[in-house]
Parts: structure tokens; sequence; C-alpha cells
């Protein structure tokens, strides 16, 4: 459970509410309207953003004050998600040890997960050496590697073409059900809500509404996705 | 942890500038004990400085011109060539110039063939000539980044409006000119007032004694601490008065980018305006050039026969130059990474660039008068040359990566942070391999200047303890010509090559 009570977020003029319940398990999308602030409250969760009121609790323990290394869940931002200078193995194996001083049973480990997304093979190469949708895999598989209870993403694979984002947003929902992890993915596009999540939160006016069944909210949508669809 | 250290290493620095400049400020004993001589010393910065700063700016101005409206073969590397006054050792162009304008040099033997009589080189002139020298190419290549700043399309449309020349200086280059020229008078009218080295060889004199040589002399020959101490006042109030008034302008930057390419301009092909690009380029070459390559080519034939002296104070000079070169760069690292990481950071941006106001024998004298009832300075002389060295290059180390790290941080410091990459691990992980570049050209910048600084050491030096280029000045002071110049070449060798070497290892194999 991803609990946010009385979370205020304040940048500027814009401020918005949180509060709400997550249950662990499956794929939450959160959807709005660009500037509704789905971006920022995924930047607070995620510890990039300091919180201007409220608690967060993940599991039960309260996470608002630690340093977002620290929190149980991982991150996939937009891009950016690789060091160029870092090969795909390494840009992995900061998953396990940020320092990667592997052992040998941990260097196992990261090529079976290299494994498991596709990238077997390609460990050696440099983010730059391989195809957009590869280094998308890579950053997945440095999540999984990581195996922390959350996973959240940011409008992810949104570089990649219609057919290679779906192709990810389905390895991702199989290795995320694999491993057990619960996922909170931002995105804009209803597609994507449609095709993977199995729960939907809408922003609209500075709010969350609160998490519906992805299948009801889209056969009888609310006005405020009614006003985000057009 | 980095942010901290960072803030630690700033206030360092802060303490560092000023301690010295009180314990000048206190042991000056007011304003009083100043004499005719002292005033002479101010009038002559202060009226060298301007000539220096106008003659630069106007010779500059032509050659800048050229350079941005001509591409040709070669224009990388006159551009290149322009940068190199830079980190060039003072000593080495003043012998150049020596080699050129003095009694037995070029200028001489022509005007002797003609039946002229012989100019000299020693003295305001002299002093003019070198400032000219080494200010000359940077005032070019800060005015060329303000002829690069007009915009393409500007110049496209005063084409297609039939624009001359002369049109296009009324309604485009002098505006530019006007904004950016204040600036980098100022710059270089800073650059001069804190002349030492080149006042040190070719000046002194009644007419002829910056503040800073006024200081030096006080220390060396009449060992009167009070009277240095009350010139570093002076020297220090110069400095002050000067950074505030830069406060107002936009100082330009040295090392901007985009230099590599001249725009497309369809008012100047007539051969009369060629020719005149044609000429200015090819003199400031010329200028720079001869010089240097005079002394060089001599050089050669008498390096296998300096004596061990020079050689091993060659060796001080590297190991010098390399301690600096990591000290500073790991100073600058740190106070970039406060920078961008705390609150309010400003002030640590300030502290760096505060340190191009002090002036080395200010700060030499104060690190003496510090260090006189706890030791024995001249002990100290290696030391303090590098913390001074230190001093003096950190605003540049800070100029080259303060901005590459806000870059790295605005790319990947939240990539960094949710894998919990910090301390060591990020340092050796992400920063050094990011920042290499920026890292490579800070370490090469303070390695050259420190191998060819001829400053504090002066004030300190003794025989058993001198660097190359105090070693270098003295040759020059007992005429011992032939061997000043082999020890030039390996001065040159040294300090360009430390830059080089840097400077390449941090372009290679970034990804």
């Amino acid at each position: 459970m991803l609990t946010l009570e009385d979370i205020i977020l304040a940048q500027g003029d814009f401020t918005l509410r949180a509060e709400v319940d997550l249950p662990s398990g499956g794929i939450t999308a959160l959807m709005g309207a660009s500037g509704s602030g789905k971006s920022t409250l995924l930047a607070a969760i995620a510890g990039f953003l300091p919180v201007a009121s409220g608690r967060m609790t993940i599991a039960g323990v309260d996470v608002t004050d630690l340093p977002p290394g620290d929190r149980p869940l991982s991150i996939l931002f937009q891009d950016q998600n690789l060091f160029p200078h870092l090969t795909i193995a390494q840009n992995v194996g900061l998953g396990l040890r940020p320092d990667l001083r592997l052992t040998s049973e941990q260097g196992t480990a990261r090529d079976a997960v290299l494994n498991k997304v596709g990238l077997a093979g390609l460990g050696g190469r440099r983010p730059a050496e391989v195809s957009g949708g590869q280094q998308s895999r890579a950053a997945l598989a440095r999540a999984l590697l990581r195996g922390r209870p959350w996973l959240l993403l940011d409008e992810p694979f949104s570089a990649l073409g219609p057919a290679l984002r779906r192709e990810m947003l389905t390895l991702l929902r199989d290795t995320a059900r694999d491993e057990g992890q619960s996922v909170l993915m931002v995105t804009h596009a209803p597609e994507d809500a449609i095709a993977v999540a199995d729960r939907t939160i809408l922003i609209s006016d500075g709010a969350l509404e609160p998490p519906m069944a992805t299948v009801d909210l889209f056969a009888d949508p609310t006005p405020a996705l009614r006003a985000y669809l057009g | 942890m980095g942010p901290r250290l960072g803030v630690i290493a700033a206030a360092v620095v802060a303490g560092a500038l000023l301690l010295p400049l009180i314990a000048v400020a206190w042991r000056a004993e007011g304003w009083s004990g100043i004499d005719a001589r002292d005033w002479g010393a101010l009038w002559f910065t202060l009226w060298q400085s301007v000539v220096s700063a106008t003659v630069s700016i106007l010779l500059a101005i032509p050659v800048a011109r050229a350079l941005a409206r001509r591409d040709f073969v070669g224009r990388g590397g006159v551009v290149l060539l322009l940068g190199a006054p830079f980190i060039l050792p003072v000593i080495v162009a003043v012998l150049g110039l020596v080699a050129v304008f003095g009694r037995s040099g070029l200028v001489n033997g022509a005007l002797d063939s003609l039946g002229l009589g012989p100019v000299s080189i020693y003295g305001w002139q002299g002093v003019i000539l070198a400032h000219v020298f080494f200010n000359m190419p940077l005032a070019t290549r800060l005015i060329l980044q303000g002829w690069h700043a007009i915009p393409g399309e500007r110049l496209r449309l005063a084409a297609s409006l039939g624009f001359t020349a002369t049109d296009t200086f009324r309604r485009l280059e002098w505006p530019m000119l006007r904004s950016v020229v204040p600036g980098i008078f100022l710059v270089i009218f800073l650059i001069c007032t804190t002349s030492f080295a080149v006042a040190l060889a070719l000046g002194g004199g009644p007419g002829a004694t910056t503040v800073e040589l006024a200081i030096y002399q006080a220390f060396r020959f009449d060992f009167d601490l009070s009277r240095a101490a009350l010139l570093g006042a002076i020297q220090l109030t110069l400095g002050a008065t000067a950074a505030l008034l830069s406060l107002r302008f936009a100082l330009p930057s040295g090392f901007g980018a985009g230099q590599d390419r001249a725009v497309a301009r369809w008012d100047s092909r007539t051969p009369l305006l060629r020719l005149q690009d044609a000429v200015a380029i090819g003199l400031a070459c010329a200028f720079l050039l001869i010089p240097v390559g005079l002394v060089l080519a001599d050089g050669v034939f008498a390096v296998f026969d300096l004596p061990a002296t020079v050689w091993w104070a060659a060796f001080r000079s590297l190991v010098m130059a390399l301690i600096a070169a990591a000290l500073t760069t790991t100073i600058a690292f740190l106070m970039a990474l406060a920078v961008v990481e705390t609150r309010r950071g400003g002030w640590i941006d300030l502290v760096g660039s505060l340190s191009i106001a002090a002036s080395p024998l200010v700060l030499g004298t104060g690190l003496f008068l510090i260090l006189l009832p706890v030791a024995n300075p001249v002990s100290l002389a290696l030391p303090v040359t590098v913390f001074v060295n230190v001093v003096l290059a950190l605003p540049f180390a800070l100029r080259a990566l303060i901005p590459a790290m806000r870059t790295l941080m605005a790319d990947y410091g939240r990539l960094s942070a949710s894998l919990g990459l910090s301390g060591w691990a990020w340092t050796r992980l992400i920063a050094l391999p990011r920042l290499r570049g920026p890292i490579g050209f800070a370490a090469g910048l303070t390695a050259a200047l420190s191998a060819g600084d001829l400053g504090v050491i002066a004030l300190f030096g003794a025989p058993d303890r001198a660097t190359l280029p105090l070693v270098l000045y003295q040759l020059m002071g007992s005429y011992r010509m032939e061997e000043a110049k082999a020890a030039a070449l390996i001065l040159v060798v040294l300090s360009l090559g430390l830059f080089w070497l840097f400077e390449r290892g941090g372009r290679r194999a970034d990804a």
C-alpha cells in the first residue's frame, strides 16, 4: 500500500492536493492534462520534491523525508535513464551496488536480468551503440534488478514509436507481475492506460480523483475524464 | 557530503584571500607614509594600464573583424595562436620582445642600417609593448565573440538591403563594439594594473615602476615591510575599485566557444577590403610569432649545455605545476558542486571571482607577514608560491567547471539520486568521467600558469629554491642570453606541454 495523507505540493502559483490509498500489485496509471501536476506528484513520491505538508507512507513506513535512493521504489524517467559513458552492464549493475563493486553472484544476477529483457550479449555496449528500445529495456532491467517494491514511471517509453512502446509496456506488465512489483505510471495517452493499467487515477483541478478500475472508468467516463478526452 | 566540503573549501579560500589582505592593511599604519615615489608608482600603474588597454583594443578590432568575415585555410590555427599568449610564460615573451626590439635586436639592426638611432625597449614603452603583446590577442578573441554574436539573419538582411561594408559597420558592428568594448577594456585594465613580471624585466626606475614592482623593491632591496604593506594597501584599493567597477559591466569570459567559423558576408568582397584583412591578420601573427620563434630557435642550440641548476629548477617547476593543478581542480570541483547543489551558493561563486582582483604580490606580502612570527618564510617559498598559484588559477577553473557541473546535475542529478549514487562512488563513476573535459582544461590551465609564473617566487626565492621562470630572469639579468633562451625553450615546452597533455587527456574518449 502506498498512502498519501493530506499531501499538498506547491510550486509557485501551482498547488496540488493528494489524498489516496494505492493498493499494492498491478499497474496504476496516473492521467491528466499537461500541466495538471502528474509528473510533479511522481517527483514528490520519488523524493525529488519536498512536500509542503502531509505524509506519505509505503507499506506503513513513513517515507516523507527519506532521500530518493533510500525509498522502497525505483523510477524510470522520460529520458536520461542511462549514463552515456557507462556500458549497458554497468548501467544495470548500478541497481545492485552504486559503486559497481559487484560480487560474482551479483554479476550472474545482472546477466540473468539482461537475458530476461532480451539484452543478452549487449552488456558491453554503450547506450549510444544500441537502439532506443534496447535503452529502455536496459533501464527496465535495472529497475527489476533493484527489486524495490514499487516502480514509478514518468511517461515511459514516450521517445519510442507506437509499436515499440506497446511492446515495452507489455514487457513491463509481465516482468512487474513476475517480480511482484507494484507500478505507478504517469501517462497522457489513454491507450496506454487501457492497454496495461489495472487502475487509473485522474488528476484534474488541482486534486486527485479516487482510483478506479480502468475498464470501468473508460466504460463509463467521469465528467473529468470526458473533459480530458474531449 | 560533497557540497558541504565545497562550502568548507570556499570558506578556506575566502580566508586565504582575506587574511593576507588584513595582515597587509594592519601593517600599513595609515596613509601618511606615502611619499612621492609611491604616488609615482600609482600614477604609472594607472596610465600605462589605460594606454595598454586602449592600444590592445584598437589593434584588436581590425584583426577581429578580419577573422569574423574571412574564412581561410589556417583560420583555426590563427584563433588558436591568439589563445596561446594567455598560457605563455611572461618572461619568455619578454625575452622574445628583447630579441626583436632590444639593443641588438631585429628592429634596431634595421634602424641602424638606415642610419637611425637605436630605440630602447627598457622603460614605459617596453612595459606597454609587452602588455599589448599579451592583451591584443585576448582582446581579439573577446571582440571576435562579439562579432559572432551578431545574428546571421541580420547580416543576410543587411545584404538584401545592399549595405556596403561602411553601412554594416555603422548599423551592426559599431553598436556591438559599443556594448562589448567597455567590459573588455576593464578586464585588460585590471590585468595590467597587477603587472609585475613585465615591469620587473622591462620597467623599473622612476618613470616605469608599477605598484606591484614597488612592493617587490621595498621588500627585496630595502626590506621595509611597512612600506611594502602600505604599497600593498594601495594596490588593494586599486584592485577593489576596479572590481567594484566591473560589477557594472558584464565581463566577458575568456574562452567562448563557437569561434571556429566565419559568418558568410556579402559586403566585404572588394579587393581593397580583402587586402586590409590579410594585412591585419598577417601583422598580428608576425607580432606574436616572431619574438617567441626567435627565442626558441636560438634556444635549441644551448639546451644541452645548460648547467644542472637550470634542470633542477625545471624539475621544481614541474612538480609545483602538478601540485597546483591537482589542488586547484579539487577545490574548484568541490566549490562548483557547492554552487550548484546548495541554496544561496552565490557567495561561493563570488569568492571564486574575487581572486581575479587579488594581486599576487599583495598576497605574498601578507603571507610573509603572517608567517614571519612562526616560521622562516623564505624556507616556505615554494609552498607559498603554489598556494598563490592555486588562488589565482581558481577563477578560471571555476568558470570551466560551474557550467559543466550545472549541466551534469540537470541531466543526471535525479538519476544519480534515485540510484543512491553519492560520495566517492558518484565522483568516480559519474562526475569524473562526465566532467573530464572541463577538469582537463582547468588542470592544464593551472599547470601552465603555475609553471610560467614569475610573481611571489621573486619575493621569497633563494638560489637553491628557484623556479625555472626565476632562473630564466636571473640569466637574463646577467646577460647570459644563450642560456636564457635555452631555459625559455624548456619553460615553453613545460607549460604549453602540460596544458596540451591535460587538455588532450580531458578530451579523449568522451562519450
